[in-house]
């Protein structure tokens, strides 16, 4: 480090489950380039000043979805934050905010695993079709009743910014909500009627009391508040018409 | 999921909360502006505007009667729905209880409404 070495301090929310009684903080004084991203900031925590440091990066791009933390409290992707719209001051890295902390800045990602699973979330084709008949065609108008949906990278900061899974864990959250979405308006997909069972159950959408931050923290542009207000409505026509109509939605 | 699914009820209260916010939007300014501010400081409407027998007329007439319901009952269940929702979000989960209290306390003023409603006549 020269003397010109310009430095930034970055807390750190630690915890170690075996050795840790609860989650402390541990402040880092890192060298700073306007180009760091908080990512590069943690990399150079664990590469040079602490090497049992957890946390869970891959691409670097904004594309894999792994490394979200809450950074000043705000759920976001730690490789694009950049350091330098915190600079001088110091930033605060912690695990995202409603999850279970594995270790460091590492959290337990099962349960949402367990939802993504019950969603069904892949395409449950409407008709069976032989090789011989070819791929399914699609409109374009077809694909943007979609496509923005399936932008979901599974980062996990809808759900750190949604007060309501955070009061209720059982919530099947905004982007388990937003892939449903995504596959019951594919005109190649015939599993809405199982997948609305989820919406219409205790544990769905209507534990969504309208905030939006979800929407605000993705970094993929997904809207997962619109898909869960959209199938709010529904599922509230399906629960009124459901003795009208008795083909399609849940029992 | 393991447990099996049950289906929420929440699309009822869900509705009349909906119903309730549309209508309080659109009327509830206007009728704060002509209660409140309006006749009593004597601004752009007679002075007679809600004289006992023009409201009476009012409440008896279908129309007015079908008003002044939906006014009271649908602000009510939005009241009511609020309020269950914000306990939970300020950290009262207070449950069964706290449910019967709100959506009971907007079912009592519904049927005191429309008890009211009927006894005045047509």
């Amino acid at each position: 480090m020269s003397e010109m070495q310009k430095t930034i301090e970055i807390e750190v929310l630690r915890y170690h489950p075996e050795k840790d009684r609860e989650p402390h903080r541990q402040v880092f004084e890192v060298p700073f380039t306007d180009d760091m991203s908080v990512l590069q900031g943690v990399q150079y925590i664990k590469d040079y000043l602490d090497g049992s440091l957890s946390f869970r990066w891959s691409c670097r791009m904004a594309i894999c979805g792994s490394c979200g933390m809450m950074i000043n409290g705000i759920p976001s992707l730690s490789c694009q934050t950049f350091l330098r719209d915190y600079y001088p001051a110091r930033v605060r890295v912690e695990a995202l905010a409603h999850f279970p902390i594995e270790r460091d800045l590492v959290i337990n990602m099962e349960g949402f695993i367990e939802k993504l699973e019950s969603i069904q979330p892949y395409i449950i084709p409407k008709e069976e079709r032989t090789l011989a008949q070819g791929e399914y065609l699609q409109t374009p108008e077809q694909l943007n009743a979609y496509e923005q949906f399936s932008s979901c990278i599974n980062c996990l900061l809808c759900y750190a910014a949604c007060p309501q899974f955070g009061l209720n864990s059982s919530f099947i959250g905004p982007a388990a909500t937003a892939l449903l979405h995504r596959y019951n308006v594919d005109s190649r997909d015939g599993g809405k009627a199982e997948r609305m069972e989820l919406i219409n159950s205790e544990e769905g959408v209507f534990n969504c009391t309208a905030v939006g931050y979800c929407s605000e923290v993705c970094p993929k542009h997904v809207d997962p508040a619109n898909a869960v207000n959209q199938n709010k409505t529904n599922s509230a026509a399906d629960y009124f018409l459901r003795f009208l109509a008795p083909k399609g939605g849940a029992k | 999921m393991k447990a099996p699914l049950k289906r929420s009820n929440a699309p009822i209260f869900w509705a009349l909360f909906g119903a309730g916010g549309m209508l309080s939007a659109l009327f509830g300014p206007m009728l704060v502006f002509i209660t409140g501010l309006a006749l009593p400081l004597g601004l752009l409407l007679p002075a007679d505007t809600m004289s006992y027998p023009k409201m009476l007329a009012f409440a008896q007439n279908i129309i007015g009667k079908g008003f002044i319901f939906a006014i009271i009952a649908l602000f009510l269940w939005h009241a009511a729905h609020r309020i269950f929702h914000s306990l939970h979000d300020i950290g009262i989960h207070a449950g069964t209880g706290a449910k019967l209290l709100c959506y009971g306390s907007a079912m009592l003023g519904t049927l005191i409404a429309a008890y009211a409603l009927l006894a005045i006549g047509f």
